[in-house]
């Protein structure tokens, strides 16, 4: 098993005839996610690299394709319309690879989503729709499927859960696990914006039912206070071991740091609370990037 | 990014928010001319004249002067400050140049309160906060005394309530000031909203806002920041943009598409990815606290950076005159490593390597990017983690400086 995707991830990609979507969309193909349509609307009826049936809308391709999951590319100024026409059309995990959507969007498309949500479990639905990023990498369940812009070849099929605020900083913890010979259940990448969709807290939850998962890593940086939310949980619910990394040490107040979230305002966000935080609640921190797999291998039975 | 107060309350004219009446002055004869203007229109002889630099902290650090002598007193007070390096709490020892003022009309007040707004990230709604302790630093405010902020949070979907600002207009006690000046704040409260989300501010804050005699609200000041991701809606913004007021290298960064922060250290670093950018700023200072080695910048190339962007960030790295030594630290995943390297190699040919590299290649195509630096001719020593390339570049460096 593995969180999120698997081999039964039936996958569409809005964006598909764009640049960086035909890119990761032959990509993604080539590491063997199942990619069973895209979508770009007045595109209906082609057929992308003559195999992938190209849809108007995200409804027409969910019922011709069965699909169940979406990734998006669509540039910001439609991006937070695509990911509400994802939802909307049913599907129960969308991932944004998009970065540079406004804080506006992003509210209105979380609100929306809230309420979905509320609603699936007032239900007892099994399925309760869920929003990756904007501004991330992706997820990966490697050797089954990969939904993004990480580079495949360095994952390893194992039992290691990533989860991480950042694009490179995941791609650096997973070499240096798959250095250590120790594979990944699931990499996912939350993404580097303020306001998104699922929180450390959320994926934290799956890794810790998720029985192939034996233990986490979890990257964090400056910024709001979702690490602090992490660490709650993971001092109240998690039994497995979670060795953390959180960026910004160094990083100078009032700045944003690449990332739009990462910033410290106000006094607040730092590097150093969050890494008191971890601490304190049983997670182990480590000193550098460098040790992030060294640190969880030191916490493993 | 930031704007000046007077472009500020431009924009928040233009939503119906009550402001003073006000002339932006560039000169000391504009300045003169502006307060003869307000003079005439106001009948008052009370003007102040307004530093416009975006650091807080203006009027303690003597950029806000009220003149009661009418135009010229008004003048005199805008030669004293136009020009002047004024340091306030935000801009740090060396200051910032002051070269635009705002002549606004002198207003008699008989309270000043605080309105704050922000996204807040935590709860995914747009905060407005409000206090009674007007013109006092809000984060002094929330430290001492937190129980004097209200704040009240606004669902996307239905946009601010009229009770959500009854209730802060109650909450501050407007009542004594009579019924007309809570009507008159709910008012100004739905146009602060609607100015937020459609010019897709990050932060509005106005402070003071002032109650006067009359029970009138007027906003006294109005500091504005916009979401940079919003910049695509917004052509305007670019006019906006005071380039004065930027880091110049930050700004030449921005121009190529390039994330760029000056730091004070002495090792220039050039990453792909914003995490793992701030990530080897914080190994470097790990590495090199002790010996006085500390990163010069945060610079992430990005994910999809040509060969031109990478040799124009390295470019901006071996010009800086604080740089001792480089750091170049990349995982590539859609970047490739060969294109690092062709860019690394043609900006130190160019330009001429005179400090000490370390590169330190993995992910795509990096046999390739490695063979590139190899065969360059460069003096680079390749590192293999980046603990070891922290390492390399610190001891390069404190040995550079010993000889």
């Amino acid at each position: 098993m593995s969180i999120l995707v698997g081999k039964n991830t039936k996958l569409l990609v809005q964006g598909i005839t764009g640049g960086a979507g035909s890119f990761h969309a032959k990509q993604m193909i080539e590491y063997g996610t199942q990619v069973v349509g895209g979508v770009t609307p007045t595109r209906g009826g082609e057929k992308f690299e003559g195999k992938v049936p190209v849809f108007d809308t995200v409804d027409q391709a969910t019922k011709a394709t069965g699909a169940n999951a979406s990734v998006i590319f669509v540039p910001p100024p439609g991006a937070a319309d695509a990911i509400l026409e994802a939802f909307d059309a049913g599907l129960e995990l969308v991932i944004c690879i998009t970065e540079g959507i406004p804080s506006v969007d992003m509210l209105g498309v979380r609100r929306v989503l809230e309420a979905m949500q509320a609603e699936a479990r007032a239900k007892g639905s099994k399925s309760i729709p869920r929003l990756v990023g904007p501004n991330c990498p992706g997820v990966i369940t490697p050797d089954e499927c990969k939904i993004g812009i990480m580079p495949g070849h360095i994952h390893k099929k194992g039992n290691i859960g990533v989860v991480s605020r950042s694009g490179t900083l995941t791609y650096e913890a997973v070499g240096q696990l798959t250095a250590l010979g120790i594979g990944q259940s699931t990499c996912v990448g939350i993404g580097g914006d303020p306001v998104s969709g699922m929180d450390f807290v959320d994926v934290l939850e799956l890794f810790q039912a998720d029985p192939d998962t034996h233990g986490v890593i979890m990257i964090g940086e400056i910024g709001g206070g979702a690490e602090e939310r992490g660490a709650a949980f993971i001092k109240e619910k998690m039994t497995k071991p979670v060795a953390a990394f959180i960026a910004g040490t160094t990083a100078p107040p009032g700045k944003r740091m690449g990332h739009a979230g990462a910033i410290i305002s106000g006094g607040k966000g730092t590097a150093a609370a969050k890494i008191d935080a971890l601490t304190a609640a049983g997670a182990k921190v480590a000193p550098t990037p460098s040790d992030m797999a060294s640190t969880l291998k030191s916490m493993m039975k | 990014m930031k704007i000046h107060e007077y472009q500020g309350k431009q924009i928040f004219a233009k939503y119906g928010v009550p402001i003073p009446k006000g002339y932006p002055a560039f000169t000391v004869d504009e300045a003169e001319a502006a307060a003869k203007k307000l003079v005439a229109e106001t009948g008052s002889s009370i003007v102040v004249v307004k530093a416009q630099i975006h650091a807080g902290g203006r009027g303690k650090g003597g950029g806000v002067k009220v003149a009661k002598g009418g135009a010229a007193e008004a003048k005199q007070q805008a030669e004293k400050i136009l020009g002047m390096q004024l340091v306030t709490h935000q801009t740090g020892p060396e200051g910032q140049k002051v070269k635009r003022l705002y002549i606004e009309q002198g207003l008699e007040m008989v309270a000043e309160m605080y309105l704050g707004m922000v996204v807040d990230r935590d709860l995914r709604r747009i905060a407005f906060m409000a206090s009674t302790e007007g013109g006092m630093e809000i984060e002094h405010v929330a430290e001492h005394t937190p129980e004097k902020i209200l704040t009240v949070h606004v669902d996307p979907t239905v946009g601010l309530s009229a009770y959500q600002a009854r209730e802060l207009a109650f909450g501050l006690g407007l009542m004594k000031y009579g019924k007309e000046t809570v009507a008159k704040f709910v008012r100004l409260m739905s146009s602060l909203y609607e100015c937020f989300v459609k010019e897709d501010c990050s932060l509005v804050e106005v402070n003071p806002l002032a109650i006067l005699k009359s029970g009138d609200i007027v906003a006294l000041d109005a500091k504005l920041n916009f979401d940079d991701n919003a910049s695509f809606r917004h052509k305007n913004w670019a006019e906006l943009q005071d380039k004065d007021e930027e880091d110049p290298i930050e700004l030449e960064a921005a121009a190529a598409g390039l994330n760029y922060v000056s730091l004070d250290g002495n090792v220039g670093c050039l990453v792909n990815g914003a995490g793992l950018a701030m990530a080897t700023m914080d190994i470097i200072k790990h590495a090199g606290e002790k010996v006085g080695v500390a990163p010069a910048n945060f610079l992430d190339v990005g994910g999809g950076a040509t060969q031109e962007q990478v040799t124009k960030a390295f470019s901006m790295i071996l010009k800086s005159p604080k740089v001792k030594g480089i750091f170049v630290n990349i995982f590539g995943g859609i970047m490739k490593c060969d294109v690092i390297a062709n860019g690394v190699v043609a900006a130190a040919k160019e330009l001429g390597l005179k400090v000490p590299l370390v590169v330190r290649l993995e992910g795509t195509n990096v046999e390739l990017g490695r063979k590139i630096l190899s065969e360059s001719g460069l003096a680079i020593q390749a590192a293999t983690t980046m603990a070891d390339g922290a390492k390399k570049i610190v001891d390069a460096v404190v040995s550079g400086g010993a000889k």
